[in-house]
């Protein structure tokens, strides 16, 4: 307890220092190696302009891609583990989140923000994978559902961007939960015809696949991205073969009839913005 | 017999216990006294064990291959009247999910469980209790069929996980899961849910969501395995008994944080010493629930429910 205190004022300084992208003027792309200019790279949305190759980019980024203007207003940024169980493994919960805290500049997995796209007025939630692996504790929990809450109350459209490897082992049962939670606050904005559009971004899965991401009325997500409920590794080592190519990417679960579609980054936010109007009108 | 490795006094009085007895019946002398004094040491020994049990040994418990399963619970609290429906009406029928209609005096519940195999070669056709994506949609298939003739569900959580296969991901393990958890929020009928051997992660969730969420004293009930766990977070397989105490799987630490209603005890010597008491102990608990929940109306039920699980988590806020 109490270790969110300390390095809060390090924090809120941090965050508006810390940059989005690697350091230095070039970037390199995981998929085809080519070298990029950093600003070039950013212009093209983190998106290689050679190969496709869509980067793991954060909330922040895809506030910037989708918010008109990047205007837009964070809410319940103040929210913080406390770490219920005590947990320790190699090492105690609590240093983890506070060296993540420090190194990423966030205070938990998600940012929820609201604002318009092409005009459309939405609440996005949107993961962070950089924040121990994206994965869910109380505090993404509770954030996610505080966002479909005032979706609720202000009938506007929720969008949840996913980005997990899954559950935040070190809340254990409390991550479990969340998954419960976030349901039943979903069922709730279901109930009321607001629409929930969810984006599946490399990788998604785990309680994350098992819970909200695959609970849009539409599911959509970014080209090439790893898309599970089981990690590729564990069903490997379950059956004991090889597992068959592209086997868990966007194309794969929307071939198996999982995704409505698949959204390359560029054409996100016009896609979005037509979908809200379309369900709207 | 199987016996756990922490059961060893008990493991050697019972077989003193089977030689005196043996004994007695030739005949030729009379030990009844040394008999009654083994059957009394037998039980001091099982209530010294079982009192102190370690989170790990409570999950060494809720593996016991004499634990009863899913089925056995469901054939003793319906009074052997459980009729099996099979199916979920889209790929096949999942053997390691089992549900079908059955009554608690005479009044018919929708009883669903994850069941385990009760030897090898049942292991093997039930997976060992973990249930792919057509599982859960039966599940969710009969749920519903519960619903629109107004008969409350009980759930039975025993499963090491929801199974990872390459068929299972094809036809969507995460989003049957999902789908669940989101419908069965809604059931206007009520729902129980017990947690009777493991409660592995979104495979034991999948059927969990319920107006009353209960666990056996020895099952344990977490989001991951603690074999898993240490795995993951120790890099090794050797730390299952730290990993099983600081995941907070038991009973008694589940309740202790709001995450369950309530615990069912299990006899002294666990659910698969004594199964008959184990299901008085489980038929006590869920008729009282059962007649508790058929007098609220549907709305007020889903709105507790709804809000039971909204309230579950732990954080600060500035
Ligand atoms: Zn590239």
């Amino acid at each position: 307890m109490g270790w969110f205190k300390r390095i809060k004022g390090g924090i809120t300084t941090s965050t508006q220092n810390k940059k989005e992208t690697p350091e230095g003027l070039w970037h390199k792309c995981p998929g085809c190696k080519q070298v990029t200019p950093t600003a070039e790279n950013e212009a093209n949305l983190w998106v290689c302009a050679k190969c496709g190759h869509h980067q793991r980019i954060g909330s922040k980024e895809y506030f910037h891609i989708l918010f008109d203007d990047g205007r837009f207003e964070l809410f319940n940024e103040q929210i913080f583990s406390n770490d219920p169980l005590h947990f320790t493994d190699s090492r105690p919960y609590t240093e983890r989140l506070e060296e993540t805290c420090e190194k990423t500049g966030l205070h938990d997995a998600i940012r929820t923000a609201i604002g318009t796209a092409d005009g459309e007025k939405l609440i996005v939630a949107a993961m962070d994978f950089n924040f121990i692996g994206g994965s869910m504790g109380s505090v993404v929990g509770e954030k996610l559902s505080r966002a479909i809450d005032r979706c609720i109350e202000e009938n506007v459209p929720l969008m949840v961007i996913s980005r997990s490897g899954g559950a935040r082992m070190m809340e254990a049962a409390y991550s479990l939960m969340q998954m419960a939670k976030t349901s039943a606050r979903l069922s709730l904005l279901s109930k009321k015809g607001i629409p929930y559009i969810s984006l599946l971004t490399d990788p998604t899965t785990g309680g994350i696949t098992a819970s909200f991401a695959m609970l849009g009325d539409l599911n959509i997500a970014e080209p090439g991205a790893l898309i599970g409920f089981a990690g590729p590794r564990v069903i490997k080592e379950t059956i004991g073969k090889d597992l068959p190519k592209d086997f868990q990417t966007s194309e794969f679960v929307l071939e198996h009839g999982f995704l409505d579609k698949i959204v390359p980054r560029k054409e996100l936010k016009p896609f979005i913005a037509n979908m809200l109007r379309m369900l709207a009108s | 017999m199987v016996f756990l490795d922490f059961e060893n006094d008990i493991k050697e009085l019972m077989e003193q216990l089977e030689k005196s007895r043996a004994i007695q019946e030739k005949g030729k002398v009379d030990v009844t006294k040394t008999i009654a004094e083994l059957e009394d040491n037998i039980n001091k020994a099982r209530e010294r064990i079982y009192a102190e049990l370690t989170p790990w040994q409570h999950v060494q418990v809720s593996r016991h291959p004499d634990r009863p399963y899913a089925l056995a619970h469901i054939n003793a609290l319906s009074n052997n009247t459980f009729i099996e429906l099979h199916g979920d009406r889209t790929v096949k029928d999942d053997k390691a999910m089992v549900g079908g209609f059955g009554s608690i005096d005479g009044k018919t519940v929708m009883f669903i469980g994850q069941q385990k195999g009760i030897n090898a070669k049942m292991r093997v056709y039930r997976n060992f209790g973990m249930a792919n994506p057509e599982g859960y949609r039966k599940a969710l298939r009969l749920m519903r069929l519960a619903e629109k003739f107004n008969k409350p569900i009980i759930t039975f959580i025993d499963t090491p996980g929801a199974y990872p296969g390459i068929e299972a991901e094809e036809r969507g393990q995460g989003e049957a899961i999902a789908r669940n958890l989101i419908e069965m929020m809604q059931l206007k009928v009520p729902v129980i849910c017990i947690v009777i051997g493991e409660g592995a992660s979104g495979g034991a969730l999948g059927i969990g969501i319920g107006d009353k969420v209960f666990m056996l004293e020895n099952a344990w009930y977490s989001v991951i395995s603690p074999e898993s766990c240490s795995t993951i977070l120790w890099r090794t397989r050797d730390q299952k008994e730290q990993a099983a105490a600081a995941l907070k799987l038991t009973a008694a630490d589940m309740l202790e944080h709001n995450l369950i209603d309530g615990i069912i005890p299990e006899p002294i010597g666990g659910a698969h010493s004594d199964h008959e008491s184990t299901f008085q102990f489980v038929r006590k608990e869920v008729k009282k629930h059962l007649t508790r929940l058929s007098k609220m109306d549907a709305e007020e039920r889903i709105e507790k429910r709804i809000a039971k699980f909204s309230a579950m988590g732990s954080f600060v806020e500035e």
